[in-house]
Parts: structure tokens; sequence; C-alpha cells
């Protein structure tokens, strides 16, 4: 089963959107140590995020390798229930992936 | 706050996040170059930026005792129209860990960090071209059966 | 009344006088107390000693040491909102609706029901053993011509982490129907109160006696409730895991030799501990530091 790679939930309260968000991303800083090889992790992390709701811009997010594996995002931002949802991450490797939901 | 650590924040930090900023939300910039804009050296940078006053209209959310240092749970919420927020670990070697920006910014946003050992989880609200922060002190320690 | 008091001095002072009971001449035996009993005293004795969930409420026992730590039960909480184990769930659900080489699945042993956790463990009177669920999985592979799966970690965890999933909410009702299953769970209580190991401990003094207090940076979780969350995915091994994998953990802790996953002595000690449990709700799997 191919693992989704980001996993994104909308819900609409008053005008406003909640949104919770896991990306799968190891996030290696650069400064870990492979014991196995004795080199260095190379560095490895999402960098940039953004997202917007029914086309509107609403969040925008740099990143350092000190955000946990895995990242975890959750924002509130204005938008109603049916407004599509984008959410997507570029790293520093020049890798990028986004995922759409229905705001509910 | 020493001269040198100013001289760094100001010669490369908040002026190069500032510009970058508003550029984005102007919509001016293509995707590649925004990336591109990543603020390289306020993120490599060893000390803090510029942190402004305390602020009591910034809460920082996060545990006394870290369950895990390599996954923190962190929300900010503040009542300021935030032009940028900025999380930081104050021990971590480069401790600044993200800055948001855009509407998402304005209310409350969640996150989870890593934490290297034990220090203050800090939140700079940019507003109105101005600095403010919180800070909440977070333990980070060594499991026994547990960790 | 009079009864659980009795039974309560028994259970302190069964984890007090462990040594006694592994070598059989001490005053407590573990056939002096009824399972009721012993419930009824387990029960009332972690009831007393932890009463606050850390936010002026009640604990709720069944979520290890997340009941009575506010500060820890937030992050742990954060930490459900996209569970660790979820993609591992549809692993298993995907195992579950994947018929075996000769045509058959799961569904034709375990009744078409993946909710089975209710069922385990049990009392197997035709065999005179304990029957847990990895155990029926496993049985389950091997009537079918598959090859059995492993009893730590892997596929197995992924099988049951579906099973539990679904089983969520159904109450623990471990059953000890005859004296047969009595000696069993009479073995298991000893191997849980007696001392082991070169630290000299029992699974009670650090999850009965000592269950709260601090070992370093962790707070040792109570005693009651761990039969409920299995699997567990913890974040130490960075995946799921069953409660013998555990078991044998802590039993290395206390540097100890571990007993075999699945042998006689481990099932013993779940039917106990999780008899232990009766009455509180299964919520595996779950996941903890």
């Amino acid at each position: 089963m191919a693992k989704k790679s980001i996993k994104v939930r909308a819900k609409e309260k008053g005008g406003v959107v909640t949104v919770k968000a896991l990306m799968n991303h190891p996030m290696e800083t650069g400064l870990r140590k492979n014991k196995k090889t004795g080199k260095m992790f190379p560095a490895h992390f999402i960098n940039e995020v953004t997202a917007t709701i029914g086309g509107a811009n609403a969040i925008h997010a740099y990143w350092s390798g000190g955000i946990s594996k895995n990242p975890y995002l959750a924002f509130d931002a204005p938008g109603k229930k049916g407004d599509e949802l984008t959410l997507s991450w570029t790293d520093n490797q020049g890798n990028s992936e986004s995922a759409t939901t229905k705001v509910k | 706050m020493n001269t040198d650590m100013k001289r760094r924040v100001f010669l490369k930090g908040s002026l190069a996040a500032g510009t970058v900023g508003v550029a984005v939300s102007a919509g001016l910039l293509a995707p590649q170059a925004v990336m591109a804009a990543w603020p390289k050296a306020e993120f490599e940078a060893k000390k803090m930026g510029d942190l402004g006053a305390a602020s009591g209209d910034i809460n920082v959310k996060a545990p006394d005792i870290a369950e895990n240092g390599a996954v923190v749970p962190v929300t900010v919420s503040h009542s300021m129209n935030a032009d940028s927020v900025a999380i930081y670990a104050s021990a971590n070697g480069t401790p600044l860990v993200a800055q948001f920006m855009g509407p998402g910014a304005q209310s409350e946003v969640s996150t989870r960090i890593k934490m290297g050992k034990t220090g203050d989880v800090i939140a700079v609200v940019k507003s109105g071209g101005k600095m403010h922060h919180a800070k909440k002190s977070v333990k980070v320690t060594i499991g026994g059966c547990g960790g | 009344m009079k009864m659980t008091k009795y039974a309560l001095a028994a259970v302190v002072a069964f984890s007090a006088s462990s040594v006694a009971i592994a070598d059989g001449h001490g005053n407590k035996k573990a056939t002096d107390t009824s399972p009721a009993e012993d419930l009824a005293a387990y029960r009332a004795y972690f009831e007393k000693r932890h009463p606050d969930d850390g936010a002026g409420g009640k604990p709720d026992f069944s979520n290890g040491v997340y009941s009575i730590l506010a500060d820890a039960r937030s992050q742990w909480e954060n930490t459900e909102e996209f569970p660790p184990y979820e993609d591992m769930v549809a692993k298993g659900e995907e195992m579950w609706n994947t018929p075996f080489k000769n045509g058959k699945s799961y569904a034709d042993c375990f009744g078409g029901d993946p909710a089975q956790r209710k069922n385990y463990p049990m009392w197997d009177d035709k065999r005179k053993m304990v029957v847990t669920m990895e155990l029926a999985v496993n049985e389950c592979r091997e009537a079918n011509g598959e090859k059995p799966l492993k009893y730590k970690k892997g596929d197995m965890t992924r099988l049951t982490a579906y099973m539990a999933y679904e089983s969520r909410g159904q109450k623990v009702n471990v059953q000890i129907p005859n004296d047969d299953a009595l000696a069993a769970y009479n073995n298991g209580k000893e191997l849980y109160f007696g001392r082991r190991g070169q630290l000299n401990f029992s699974c009670a003094s650090c999850h009965v006696q000592s269950s709260g207090t601090r070992v370093r940076g962790d707070t040792l979780s109570m005693g009651l409730g761990h039969g409920t969350g299995w699997p567990v995915y913890r974040q130490k091994w960075g995946d799921l895991g069953t409660l013998h994998r555990r078991l044998g953990g802590c039993m290395k802790q206390m540097r100890a030799k571990p007993f075999k996953a699945q042998g006689e002595e481990l099932r013993n000690m779940e039917y106990f501990l999780t008899h232990m449990s009766n009455g509180m709700e299964f919520n595996g799997p779950s996941s903890r530091k």
C-alpha cells in the first residue's frame, strides 16, 4: 500500500477553518551521525510549506531541520465548507509534495 | 545582547526575511524563486535574532517536561496583527526552527519541534515592524524505562 | 467489604514478601486470594494511590501513565491526532482481507469477525492452556498451511492492531472457569509478584509498589490497565510491539532473562494481568513514549 505522504484534515466553524496536517519526511538536520558508516546523514528537511484555501493564501512557512520528523502543522485560516484546501511542501533537496482536501 | 549578535541579525537575518515576506504575500514570486528565498542566514545563525519586548498578547503552549525531546508539541497563539511568527528553541545549536506568515499565522499555529536539551521555546511575533515575544521553559530529560 | 480489605492487604503484602512467594516459604501464597478478591484489591489499591488525573479529574487507568500526568497526557493527545499506528492498522486490515493460498482467510478462523479482543486471553480446557490472540492467529495460519508470524513485532502486530482497533470499546472480561484455569492464573500471579534478575525486582516492585514515582526522566505506570491497549506503538521502538515484547523488555531492565514470547510463563502472566483489567475497555492499539 502506498503511504500517503501528506495527511490533511480541514474543518470549518464560524468562518474559521482549522487545518491539521501530518507530512511524511525524515527531517534530517545534517548534524546526525550514521553510527554504521561514521558519516553524517546529509541534511534533508522540508524548508517551505504553503497552503491555500479556496485559492487564497492560507499560510506560508519556512522551516529548519529543527522541526520533528514527520512534521505536524495545525493552523486556523478563513474559509468555508466545501472550499478546496491545498497543502504543499518543498524540501532542501528540491523534492516537493502536495495534497488537496475539501473543507468539512 | 552583544554587538556581534546585533550585527548578524541586522545584516543577514531580519532584513532578508522582511523583503521575502512582502514579496510572497504580494504574489510577486514564482515558486522556485520563493524556495531560493528560504532565509538561510537566519536559519543557520547560532544565536537568536531580535526578540523585541515580552508581550502578554502572545501565548506559547509547550510541555513542562518533554516526553521526547525529538517531538515537542508547540502551539503559539496571539492577538496581534502579525506579519510573521517565528519559533525558536533557545538551547538548540541553530535556534530558529520555523517562521510562519499569512492568514494562518494570525491566531494560532501548532507544530512539533526538536529540542536538543532543556531550554526555552520562544515565539516572536513581528507586528507593525516591531518584534514581540513570549517564552515557555521546557525540560528535556533522559529516559529511564520508557525512553 | 471485609473481604476486600483482607485481599488488599494480601496484594500489598504479596509484593512486599514476593521472595517468599517465589520460594514457596512465605506467609502469603498466590492461592490465598481468589481472582475476584485480587481484582477488587488491585483496583482499590490503585484508585486510592492515584485519585487524581493531574487536572482535577479521575484517572482513566486504561491510558497508562498518561492517566495521571496531565502534561504528558496533552503531548500524547497531540500525537494521537494523527495516530502513528494508523497505517499499520490499514496494513492489518489488508492482511485480514487477503486470502491464504488455500483460499481461506482469517475470517474463517474467527467467525468472520475481526473484533476478537474480548475473547482473549482465554482458557482452552481441552489443551489445558491459556490461548492468547496472537497464538490463535498463528494457529489459524498453520491450520491453513501458512507459516507462523513472529510474536513480538512485524506483521503480527499489524494484524492484531487491526483486530484490536475493531474491538475498541469492548469490555475486558477474562474468565477463569475451573481449577486448571485457576492454576494458570495463580502461576501468572506468582510470576508477576515474584522477584527475579540481578536487580531482584518483580513486576510489582515498579508497577504496584512504586507506580507514579520517577525512574530518571520517566514515571512508572500503574499495573491497573496494563492489559487493555495492545499492541502498542512506542516512540522508542518507532514501531508496534506486542505485550510479550514489552514484558520481555521489562525483564531485561530488571536484568533477568526474558521469558519466551508466547511461552507458558508469559501466556499465564497475560492471563493474570488482563484479568486485572476486567471491566475496563480494550483501547488498543495505543501509543506510548
